[in-house]
């Protein structure tokens, strides 16, 4: 930029830049993800199993992650949500980012070929694999209120959950940022009052989640808040952490779109 | 909304106990006590205002984007929105809003976000969390205490299918919103310095703050 422009010519290329990046982003960007996984598809190769659990209705899992491991999250029953934050662990106070996340990529959906990003501007997890593609970013999780409204007293809860985890790796109340669900089909009207959409849940789902920086995660199975299930669903999920492949230059996590070929940059220099 | 009362005639500005003018780009904080109404005016239109909102007694509480809409069961703050904490505790509600809509989802820019949505260039940007860092400093919160935050002004539709758009904010000169406080509140405000999308029209501007004691009945 050149000393000889005026605030009002960089103001106009400025927003000449937001409408290219806008219309891309929500344009052209949507048409090249890839089809969501089938639900039989992408069966894990024994070999590359690192471990496997269940975790109970109401409970939750703390999961480490190397960079390039992956964890499948599996919806058995088709009647399970699964909350998720996480923190990178060489640096907690770097986390996952639910704002930054759908404001870079243009979209509060997030489905295959789509990330999750920190607050730093990285790379936290990517979409690998997913057969739902109906995941929450906006409503979180459940909280004591939260299920003493829905159920009449106060049941287990991903709040609480999450508060137990963190203080099991020296972490507390700050440090609980805004969760994703998975398996949360949230949808809103356009007066922007929230909907459930119950049709999009199915048993079997699953979602693979490539650890794109070495991660601390916690898993909370707990019913959404807007889940209208009564009583709450009392199913297990299953947790397999496994070595994912290593990433191609066509990786299409990686290469969605100008944002994210930067954010990958910027992740990738931490391992420089 | 949840049969809040209709804001209250319009408080003369002769009895506000405290007003301040925000320079654009900078950031601000004050204790608010419970009862205190605190006026946010966009002077000159069209800028967003990043806030974050802690519980003056225990910090640990502080403002929660997703307990606030999950309470209100819609996506956007307006008029009659109670500020949730993530103690599940209403930390203060909007009594007067007279522009209509405002975010709580799009976050607050960042140099290292900047840097991934608008390319590298725009990292040595001043960003709203550099203002965040700096004004929690002075209260002994750090990074780790910035949460997901409100912004008021700001006009950030969500479609149905998703797609998220910070678009042209829809506040005209002298727009306000006012936020009363349900318990002593650490109330902090940057005030947006983003240039690179239509929060602020393109140009960061100032704003006023006032802030009024409960009226005596």
């Amino acid at each position: 930029m050149t000393m000889a422009q005026t605030k009002q010519e960089i103001s106009e290329a400025n927003r000449r830049r937001y409408e290219e990046l806008r219309a891309a982003g929500q344009e052209l960007t949507p048409k090249g993800l890839p089809d969501a996984t089938p639900l039989d598809g992408v069966p894990i190769s024994p070999d590359a199993v690192v471990g496997r659990e269940q975790v109970p209705a109401g409970w939750y899992a703390t999961v480490r992650l190397r960079r390039g491991e992956a964890l499948r999250i599996v919806d058995d029953s088709g009647r399970s949500s699964v909350a998720l934050i996480g923190w990178r662990e060489e640096d907690t106070s770097e986390r996952v980012n639910c704002a930054d996340t759908v404001k870079v990529q243009w979209s509060a959906a997030v489905s295959k070929g789509r990330v999750l990003l920190s607050d730093m501007g990285r790379v936290f997890l990517s979409l690998i694999e997913d057969t739902s593609g109906a995941h929450d970013l906006l409503v979180g999780g459940s909280t004591p209120a939260s299920t003493r409204a829905a159920f009449g007293a106060t049941t287990r809860n991903t709040q609480e959950n999450f508060l137990a985890a963190a203080a099991k790796i020296g972490l507390g109340l700050r440090d609980i940022p805004p969760c994703v669900t998975f398996f949360a089909p949230v949808s809103l009207d356009a007066s922007g009052r929230f909907l459930w959409m119950s049709g999009r849940k199915r048993p079997g789902d699953f979602v693979d989640l490539r650890a794109e920086m070495n991660l601390v995660l916690v898993l909370s199975n707990c019913a959404h808040p807007l889940d209208p299930a009564r009583p709450a669903a009392t199913d297990p999920i299953t947790l397999i952490r496994y070595r994912a492949s290593p990433p191609g230059s066509d990786d299409p996590c990686r290469t969605t779109s100008p944002e994210i070929v930067r954010a990958f940059e910027f992740t990738d220099r931490l391992f420089a | 909304m949840t049969g809040l009362a209709a804001p209250s005639s319009t408080p003369d500005a002769s009895d506000a106990v405290y007003a301040h003018d925000i320079p654009a780009e900078r950031p601000w904080s004050r204790v608010l006590k419970q009862g205190q109404t605190l006026r946010i005016i966009d002077s000159e239109g069209q800028q967003a205002v990043d806030a974050l909102l802690y519980c003056a007694e225990d910090p640990a509480e502080r403002y929660s984007s997703q307990d606030t809409l999950r309470v209100q069961g819609s996506a956007y703050v307006e008029l009659g929105t109670r500020l949730i904490s993530n103690k599940g505790r209403v930390m203060a509600h909007l009594t007067a809003d007279s522009c209509g809509r405002h975010d709580t989802s799009a976050g607050c820019c960042s140099c290292e976000s900047n840097a991934v949505r608008f390319g590298e260039a725009t990292k040595y940007q001043h960003a709203c969390r550099e203002n965040f860092i700096l004004e929690l400093s002075k209260h002994g919160l750090t990074k780790r205490d910035i949460v997901a935050n409100l912004n008021f002004f700001m006009n950030v539709p969500i479609d149905p299918s998703g797609a998220f758009t910070v678009v042209d904010g829809i506040s005209a000169p002298g727009n306000y919103v006012d936020v009363t406080a349900d318990m002593d509140v650490l109330f902090v405000i940057s005030n947006c310095p983003q240039v690179n999308n239509p929060c602020n029209g393109f140009n960061p501007t100032p704003i006023r703050v006032m802030i009024w004691d409960p009226k005596k009945t």
